[in-house]
């Protein structure tokens, strides 16, 4: 009896700090937040401009073409799927909205294609995902080979410069006191959330990456939800596109090489299981966060570049390592 | 003769239920042993101790007079017992004799010593009888002969005792005979053969002596010449521990037609099915595992594609295409395995409940409306009486009752007047069941409809208005009122070339 309530009371007794630790560390976000204090932390003491509000804003800007293309990827990898082609794709809305703008097309238009076209490219893989039942990994790497190989034919080869003024405003202007990269990723995420977190259509994207058979078998349209989830990253991608262009002021058929992998990193280190089901936006914010900051602080460092993609590959397994799901017996 | 096996006392339950309990089996040298019982008697539950993939509560198992514990299948493979699995432990892509020796290959300073593993296989076919081709890969090849490879894969193991579990459910009536004349030659060479078929007439040809199960318990061992088959179904079916069932209402005779499936095909040249189903019936859909009673259903839901199909839903004919197609109908279903078709199961009661109704839930801007969604969610846990701390709990942690009410209650909040429950109480303890029982019948009591598949024949007696047997894809029989009986079931959906050739 008096034994059973010691038992009780040590375990009502423990510090609140801990209590309050372990309820946070159900949250999928926790663990990247924690990742993202104690790395900021360290590059605060290791420099001392890291924390100056000017160097803040540039990783903020730095990270937002990821943290853009991210937001599609969270939604695919949310379903259990992947999105290879989101980098070429990039690059490919790039060229044609830069080319189109040169070319003389009204700004407007040229955009519009441009988010269009990358919206086109996802709906395609979705279609291929949820109609004909291919793998979306296969189907994904077949698509961006050839949405860079249709950028590098657009183009020839070489970057389309001689763009207008206005659309350095994407890359570098600012809205609102915030420089417009920045807005442009806080309203996707914010647009995002809500049609994740506040729509049916969301709650069917936790759903299938839960258990697929199930969801359909309840009568949910799980062939059309894996299409517009497809096509949402192929429109992310483009968002970053118009991004990217505004700050490259034109359209390079070779950019965003690699972003996938990036994107990728982001929303796995943003506590998303790559099995799907789990996972949040906020996370994958997070996770690019993470990324970006761990870019900086080894560039003001001083980290030769070869050995910081090294320290970046060891701490993406550190983290998952630890933020793991501990797949408890009984 | 002597009992090269040896089980005594056999017990083994599961959380919430006692799947075997004083089991005892004895196989001799040389015998072809048959283990009868209908679905969920026991008999896979047994094989799976006896080949040490589940371990037993009570009782003891020995090889040649020494008892011994099986800690993983292993051990039971090193004391000499070989197992033929209902679904084939091959690997499609290698050959037979790379098959044969997974695992163990022979090498030579580290390289496959490939010459003396094919001349070991090539004597084993010899041995047996049968022509493999050796190069080819096992995918190619028929079921029969990947069932003998099977075979020869467990003898390369020097299986004595061999388990046969169902092996001519896949086979041709050929290739049956073709499997007897293996079994006979190892019967020669003094193998001891446990042998599981729900054919009545391939037991009496081939086996020495039957061992019956049912309900989890022994009911009794004879010789094969000393009994027939009317004694034997009598001992399956039995009396069995009485389940209660809520009364069957009186057949109202004008109710009316609210599904009619004709011309239902699943794949071209299969059997052609038909069947209908009236507002506030039970219709049972019996049969043996794998006789094509789920296949069915699915097919009519447009969950699997059927060759051909008419549906006609209150007398209209639709056209289904996908689960979602048949909601919008008024179809839906509760499938066979809750955790792997029917529940998303790291998710909570409410998220399961609401998954096919959140367009109830939309508010003008297509935002969920949590607030509604929350009581409606209550409101419907009431209805079915899920027991649980609250809506957030998620359903893995729910008993198997709970969780099928879950199920359940995602239909409620519909139009949806048919339902198809696809063994609504497997895995279920005695009192969920009964709750399950009561909950189907209030459903058809307000008007809903009930398609349900089951292997318990309990269940079928006590639940169906009436039953449609199935026997290898095909209705065989539909049978009504007093005509419901278990021998007769049984008799339809087991004894099959017998009254096709009458």
């Amino acid at each position: 009896m008096s034994s059973s309530r010691t038992v009780a009371d040590s375990r009502r007794g423990l510090p609140p700090v801990a209590a309050f630790l372990r309820r946070c560390a159900r949250y999928s976000a926790f663990y990247p937040l924690v990742g993202l204090i104690v790395v900021s932390v360290v590059m605060a003491f290791a420099s001392d401009t890291f924390l100056s509000a000017s160097n803040i804003s540039n990783i903020l800007r730095q990270v937002s073409i990821n943290a853009l293309i991210a937001v599609g990827m969270t939604f695919v990898i949310l379903t259990g799927g992947i999105d290879l082609s989101v980098g070429a794709v990039m690059a490919l809305a790039g060229t044609v909205a830069a080319g189109l703008i040169a070319g003389g097309l009204d700004g407007g238009l040229a955009l519009l294609a441009c988010l269009g076209l990358g919206c086109l490219f996802g709906l395609a893989n979705g279609a291929f995902v949820a109609f004909a039942g291919m793998p979306p990994i296969i189907v994904t790497l077949a698509t961006m080979g050839i949405a860079r190989g249709l950028g590098l034919i657009y183009t020839g080869g070489y970057p389309i410069s001689g763009l207008p003024a206005w659309i350095h405003w994407f890359g570098e202007g600012s809205v609102l006191g915030l420089q417009t990269p920045i807005a442009i990723m806080l309203l996707v995420y914010a647009l995002a959330w809500v049609l994740l977190e506040r729509t049916p259509f969301g709650r069917y994207v936790y759903a299938i990456g839960g258990n697929e058979t199930a969801t359909r078998l309840s009568g949910v349209r799980v062939p059309r939800a894996k299409l517009l989830i497809y096509g949402l990253s192929g429109l992310t991608a483009a968002i970053a596109a118009v991004v990217l262009t505004g700050r490259l002021m034109s359209g390079q058929p070779n950019a965003g090489q690699g972003f996938e992998l990036d994107a990728i990193a982001a929303v796995v280190l943003g506590g998303t299981s790559i099995a799907g089901g789990r996972g949040s936006l906020i996370g994958t914010l997070l996770g690019a966060l993470l990324l970006g900051v761990l870019n900086n602080g080894l560039n003001m460092v001083g980290v030769n570049p070869y050995v910081q993609t090294v320290v970046k590959g060891v701490i993406i397994l550190l983290a998952i390592y630890i933020g793991r799901e501990r797949r408890a017996a009984g | 003769m002597t009992a090269i096996l040896e089980l005594r006392g056999i017990a083994k339950s599961f959380p919430g239920v006692k799947a075997l309990s004083g089991i005892d089996l004895t196989v001799e040298a040389g015998e072809i042993h048959a283990l009868l019982g209908e679905n969920g008697a026991g008999k896979s539950t047994l094989m799976k101790i006896l080949s040490g993939i589940y371990q037993p509560d009570e009782g003891r198992i020995s090889v040649d007079g020494r008892t011994l514990r099986f800690a993983d299948y292993h051990d039971a493979v090193a004391a000499g017992i070989g197992i033929v699995f209902q679904e084939f432990s091959l690997i499609p892509y290698l050959n037979a004799v790379e098959n044969i020796f997974l695992g163990r290959e022979r090498r030579r300073f580290g390289l496959l010593r490939r010459a003396s593993m094919r001349d070991e296989a090539a004597g084993l076919f010899r041995r047996l009888g049968v022509a493999i081709d050796l190069d080819a890969e096992v995918r190619t090849l028929s079921v029969a002969q990947q069932q003998f490879i099977e075979i020869a894969k467990a003898l390369a193991l020097d299986a004595r005792i061999l388990i046969l579990d169902e092996p001519t459910a896949t086979l041709t009536p050929a290739d049956a005979e073709h499997l007897f004349a293996i079994m006979r030659v190892l019967k020669r060479d003094g193998v001891a053969m446990i042998f599981i078929s729900h054919h009545m007439e391939e037991i009496f040809e081939i086996c020495d002596r039957i061992t019956v199960l049912r309900d989890g318990r022994f009911i009794g061992v004879m010789p094969v010449a000393d009994t027939d088959m009317d004694r034997l179904v009598q001992m399956m079916v039995g009396r069995r521990l009485e389940q209660s069932f809520p009364p069957k209402p009186p057949r109202s005779p004008d109710a009316r037609l609210v599904l009619e499936v004709e011309g239902l095909q699943l794949e071209r040249g299969g059997p052609i099915n038909a069947f209908h189903l009236h507002e506030g019936e039970i219709l049972g859909f019996a049969g043996l595992v794998g006789s094509g009673r789920t296949e069915t259903v699915m097919a009519v839901l447009g969950a699997e594609p059927a060759y051909a199909k008419t549906v006609r839903i209150n007398g209209e004919a639709v056209r289904l295409s996908s689960p979602a197609g048949a909601l919008a109908r008024g179809l839906g279903i509760l499938p066979e395995n809750r955790k792997t078709e029917g529940l998303i199961t790291e998710f909570t009661i409410r998220d399961n409940i609401s998954i096919n109704n959140l367009g109830k839930y939309r508010t003008l801007g297509g935002f969920l409306d949590f607030a509604r969604e929350r009581t409606t969610t209550a409101e419907m846990m009431r209805q079915v009486g899920v027991k649980a701390p609250g809506m957030s709990t998620t359903v893995v942690t729910l008993s198997g009752g709970n969780q099928q009410k879950v199920v359940l209650a995602r239909w409620l909040n519909h139009h949806c007047r048919i339902l198809v429950f696809d063994e609504p109480t497997r895995g279920i303890d005695v009192g969920a069941k009964a709750e399950i029982y009561a909950l189907m019948r209030s459903l058809t009591a307000r008007g809903y409809a009930i398609v349900m598949v089951s292997s318990e024949l309990p269940e079928i007696v006590g639940m169906s208005d009436r039953v449609a047997v199935f026997r290898e894809g095909r209705i065989v029989r539909t049978l009504e009122a007093g005509d419901i009986a278990p021998a007769e079931i049984m008799r339809h959906a087991t004894a099959g070339d017998i009254d096709e050739l009458v």
